[in-house]
C-alpha cells in the first residue's frame, strides 16, 4: 500500500479534528475533536514507522506514548466539562466569556 | 598644650551632646511640668559646667601664653598688640586626611589672637548661659536650646584656635547651622522661622565665595595650614581673587552691607542667643577670620578698598536705620552692623590692631546690652519701645548696667568703647587710600548718629512716664508677663560680671590714645547725644525719632533694602520657581500622563480581541501558525 493512502487519511482527520475545536460549541465534542487529532498524529506516526521499516519502531511506541497520554487528557478534561456543568448547567464553550475583556479599564488616578 | 586647645573646643560640644541626648534620658516618660523641670535642670548643668571648664581653660591658656616666651618657629604675627600679650604660641596637628591634592590637616593652634577672642567668646558664653536659665526659664525647649548654645560655642571656639583653614571652615559652618536653629526656636510663629530661614540663606550666600577664597587659597599655597598660606608667594592677582572671595563670606558671617538683612531679622530668637551671636560669635567670626589672614589682605590693596567702602556705607546707614527703630533689640541689631563696620573701616584703614580692640570692646559692651535688654523685655512683655518708659525706678540695677553699656556704645571716656573706637577712627585718621576722606566722614558723622540712637534709646527706655502696660498672654517671642520685680539673680549675675569689662576693657588701650581725634568723635557723639536729648525733652512723651522728619520712614524701613531684595531677587526667584513647577507638572508630568493614556487607548483594539471565546483564540492560534508554515515553505 503507498504511503500516500493513509497519510491523506491521517490529514483529513487531524482537519476535522481542527474543524471541530473551532467550531463545535458543546466542550464534550471539542474534547472529542482534540481526540481525532491526537489519532491523525498516531496514524501518521505508524504509517511512517512502517514505511522507513524502522527497526526500534519508535514511532509505534510513541503512539503508545500518545495513546496513554491522551487517555489521562480525556479523563483530566471529562473532569473539568463535569465540574463545569455542576457550576453552570451548561457546556457551550461559546457562553463561557468570563475571562472576557469586559469593561474599560479605570482611568489612571494620578 | 595642644591637649587644652582640644579641650576647649570639645568640651562645650560635649557638653551639647550631653544635653540634646541625657536631658530626658530615660526617654518615654510622659512631658508633665515635673519632668520638664528635671529635664530643664540636668540641661542648664549640661550646659554650664561645660562651659565654665572651658572658660577655666582658656584663661589657663592665656596666662601660660603671657609668661611663654614667643617661639620663633610659630609667630608670623609678629607686632601686634596682642603678640606683645601673650607672646605664646602653640600649634599641634592632630591628623592629616589626605584628600589627593591638597591635604587638609586637623591643626590647632592657639597664639595671641585666637586666645583674646577665646577669653571672649568663652567669658560671654557662659554669661549667656547663666543667663538664659532664668530668662527661658519656663520654656520646655530649654535642654535643646542651651544644648545648642554649646554647639555654637564650640563651633566659634573652633573658628578661633583653627590652625587650618578647611577646619576653621567646618566651625563657621557649624555657627551658620546653630544661628538658624536658634534664631528659630520659637518656630510656632511663622514669622521667627522665616528670620531664621533667611539668616541661613543670607549667610550661605555669602559661605559660598568664602569656601572658593579657601581653594583658591590652599590650590595657590599647596596648603590649608593657615601658617603655611601666610608664608606662601602668592601672585597678586590670585591674592586678590582669593580675598575677595573671603569677603563675600566675611560680609555675610558679619553682616556686612549687602548681606547684612538677617540681622535685623535674627532678633526674633531669644535674647541671649541676641547677645551671643552679635557680641562674641558669629559676627565676630567675620573680622577675626580678616585679622587672621590680614597679610594677605594687605597685599591685596582692592579688596581693602572695597572693605572700606562697604563700612563706610554700612556703618552710616545702619546708624540711621537704628535711630529710627521702635524694637529695642532691633536698635541693637542696626548699631551692631553699625559697629562692625567701624571694625571693618578699621581692617580697611590697615589696623587690625584697632579692629580687634573694637571687637573685644563691642563684644563685651554688646553683650552686656543686649542681656541688659533682655532684662527689660523680661519685665515689660515687650520689645517695643513705645511699650517702655521710667523704667530706671523699677529696674536701678539694670539700669545703671545698661548705662555703662550706651556709654561705651557712643564711645563716652571712661567706658570701654571710647578707646577703642578712638584706635579705629584715628587709624582711619591716618591711612592713605582712595577711600579714606569718605570713609572718615562716614565715620565721624555715625559717631553722631550712634551718639543719638544710643540717647534716644536710653532717653525711650529708663526715663520719661512708665508706658508700661501689662499684657493679657504673652505671644511667642516675648518671655514673661509684666511682674514689676527685677529680673531672677541668674540674669543680673552675668550682666554685672559684663558690665566690668565693658566699662574697664578700654584702659588696655590707654596709652595710645590719640587725644585729638578723641576729643573730635567724643564731641561729636555728644553732639548727636545733645540733640536727642533736646528734642526728647520738648516732649517726653513722644518718639525723639522725629527730628529725622519725613526721611525717619525711609530709616525705619533701613533704607527700603530688604524691599529692595525681595523685589530684586526673592520675587523673580519665586516667580522662576513657579514656573518650573508648573513646567513640572503640565510638560513632564503631562508627558508621562499622556504616554500612559495613549497607551490605553491603543490598547483598546487589541482588548477587542479578548472576548473570551476560546475557539476565536484557538482560530488566532492556528492562523498564525499556518502563516509561519507558508512563510518558512515559501522563503527557505
Amino acid at each position: 500500500m503507498h504511503v500516500v493512502y493513509p497519510v491523506v487519511v491521517s490529514a483529513l482527520l487531524f482537519s476535522i479534528g481542527v474543524y471541530g475545536v473551532l467550531a463545535r460549541r458543546n466542550a464534550i465534542l471539542v474534547l472529542m475533536s482534540v481526540e481525532l487529532m491526537l489519532n491523525a498524529v498516531n496514524l501518521n506516526l505508524v504509517v511512517f514507522d512502517v514505511w522507513l521499516k524502522d527497526r526500534l519502531h519508535s514511532g509505534q511506541v510513541l503512539t503508545l506514548f500518545v495513546i496513554v497520554i491522551a487517555a489521562a487528557e480525556v479523563g483530566l478534561g471529562l473532569a473539568i466539562v463535569l465540574a463545569l456543568f455542576r457550576n453552570r448547567r451548561s457546556i457551550d464553550v461559546d457562553r463561557l466569556r468570563d475571562l472576557s475583556e469586559r469593561d474599560a479599564p479605570a482611568e489612571d488616578r494620578s | 598644650m595642644i591637649t587644652v586647645v582640644a579641650l576647649i573646643v570639645l568640651l562645650p560640644f560635649a557638653g551639647a551632646v550631653a544635653g540634646l541626648l541625657g536631658s530626658r534620658w530615660p526617654r518615654g516618660g510622659s512631658r508633665t511640668e515635673e519632668s520638664n523641670r528635671v529635664a530643664n535642670r540636668r540641661a542648664a548643668w549640661s550646659a554650664i559646667v561645660p562651659a565654665s571648664a572651658s572658660l577655666a581653660l582658656t584663661a589657663w591658656l592665656a596666662v601660660w601664653s603671657a609668661g611663654a616666651l614667643p617661639r620663633g618657629s610659630v609667630s608670623w604675627s609678629g607686632g601686634e598688640f596682642w603678640s606683645g600679650l601673650f607672646p605664646g604660641a602653640t600649634e599641634g596637628t592632630l591628623t592629616l586626611v589626605e584628600t589627593g591634592s591638597v591635604p587638609i590637616s586637623f591643626t590647632l593652634r592657639a597664639d595671641g589672637l585666637s586666645v583674646l577672642l577665646g577669653m571672649l567668646v568663652a567669658v560671654v558664653a557662659l554669661a549667656v548661659q547663666v543667663y538664659s536659665v532664668g530668662y527661658m526659664r519656663d520654656d520646655p525647649r530649654y535642654p535643646s536650646y542651651s544644648a545648642f548654645i554649646s554647639l555654637f560655642t564650640s563651633a566659634m571656639s573652633l573658628v578661633v584656635f583653627a590652625g587650618d583653614l578647611i577646619v576653621l571652615y567646618a566651625g563657621w559652618e557649624i555657627m551658620g547651622l546653630c544661628s538658624y536653629l536658634l534664631i528659630g526656636h520659637w518656630w510656632e510663629d511663622r514669622a521667627n522661622s522665616r528670620a531664621a530661614v533667611k539668616a541661613f540663606l543670607v549667610t550661605r550666600l555669602g559661605d559660598v565665595g568664602f569656601l572658593f577664597g579657601i581653594f583658591t587659597l590652599g590650590v595657590a599655597a599647596g596648603s590649608f595650614r593657615i601658617g603655611d598660606v601666610l608664608r606662601a608667594d602668592i601672585p597678586t592677582g590670585t591674592l586678590v581673587t582669593a580675598t575677595m572671595l573671603l569677603l563675600a563670606g566675611v560680609a555675610g558671617k558679619s553682616a556686612q552691607a549687602p548681606l547684612h538683612t538677617w540681622l535685623p531679622d535674627a532678633m526674633a530668637g531669644p535674647t541671649p542667643i541676641s547677645a551671643l551671636i552679635h557680641a562674641a560669635t558669629m559676627v565676630a567670626a567675620g573680622i577675626f577670620i580678616v585679622a587672621r589672614l590680614y597679610p594677605l589682605f594687605l597685599g591685596a590693596q582692592p579688596t581693602l578698598d572695597v572693605l572700606g567702602v562697604v563700612a563706610a556705607v554700612g556703618m552710616l546707614g545702619a546708624a540711621l536705620a537704628a535711630l529710627a527703630q521702635n524694637d529695642l533689640k532691633r536698635v541693637l541689631a542696626y548699631s551692631t552692623i553699625s559697629q562692625l563696620a567701624y571694625m571693618a573701616a578699621a581692617l580697611a584703614a590697615g589696623s587690625d590692631q584697632a579692629a580687634i580692640f573694637h571687637l573685644l570692646t563691642h563684644g563685651a559692651f554688646k553683650a552686656l546690652l543686649f542681656l541688659c535688654a533682655g532684662v527689660v523685655i523680661h519685665h515689660v512683655g515687650s520689645n517695643r519701645m513705645s511699650h517702655m518708659g521710667g523704667l530706671r525706678t523699677a529696674l536701678p540695677f539694670t539700669f545703671a548696667a545698661m548705662t555703662i553699656g550706651f556709654a561705651a556704645l557712643m564711645g563716652l571716656p571712661p567706658a570701654g568703647g571710647f578707646f577703642s573706637k578712638d584706635a579705629v577712627i584715628a587709624a582711619i585718621e591716618h591711612s592713605h587710600g582712595p577711600a579714606q576722606p569718605f570713609l572718615y566722614g562716614s565715620a565721624l558723622l555715625t559717631v553722631g548718629v550712634t551718639g543719638a540712637y544710643a540717647a534716644r534709646a536710653w532717653l525711650r527706655t529708663f526715663f520719661g512716664p512708665s508706658r508700661v502696660e501689662p499684657l493679657p498672654e504673652p505671644p511667642p517671642g516675648t518671655a514673661h508677663v509684666f511682674d514689676g520685680r527685677e529680673a531672677p539673680k541668674s540674669m543680673l549675675w552675668p550682666v554685672g560680671v559684663l558690665a566690668v569689662p565693658a566699662l574697664l576693657l578700654g584702659f588696655a588701650g590707654l596709652p595710645d590714645v590719640d587725644w585729638g581725634s578723641a576729643a573730635v568723635s567724643l564731641l561729636v557723639a555728644l553732639l548727636g547725644a545733645g540733640g536727642v536729648y533736646a528734642f526728647w525733652r520738648s516732649a517726653p512723651r513722644q518718639d525723639p525719632a522725629r527730628m529725622l522728619g519725613p526721611f525717619r520712614v525711609v530709616c525705619e524701613r533701613a533704607f527700603y533694602v530688604d524691599e529692595l531684595y525681595r523685589s530684586l531677587f526673592a520675587r523673580p526667584v519665586l516667580r522662576l520657581a513657579r514656573a518650573v513647577a508648573r513646567a513640572d507638572g503640565q510638560l513632564v508630568d503631562g508627558a508621562v500622563r499622556g504616554s500612559g493614556r495613549l497607551t490605553i487607548r491603543l490598547s483598546g483594539f487589541v482588548r477587542l480581541a479578548q472576548n473570551g471565546n476560546t475557539q476565536l483564540y484557538v482560530t488566532g492560534l492556528l492562523a498564525g501558525l499556518l502563516l509561519i508554515t507558508v512563510a518558512a515553505v515559501v522563503l527557505a
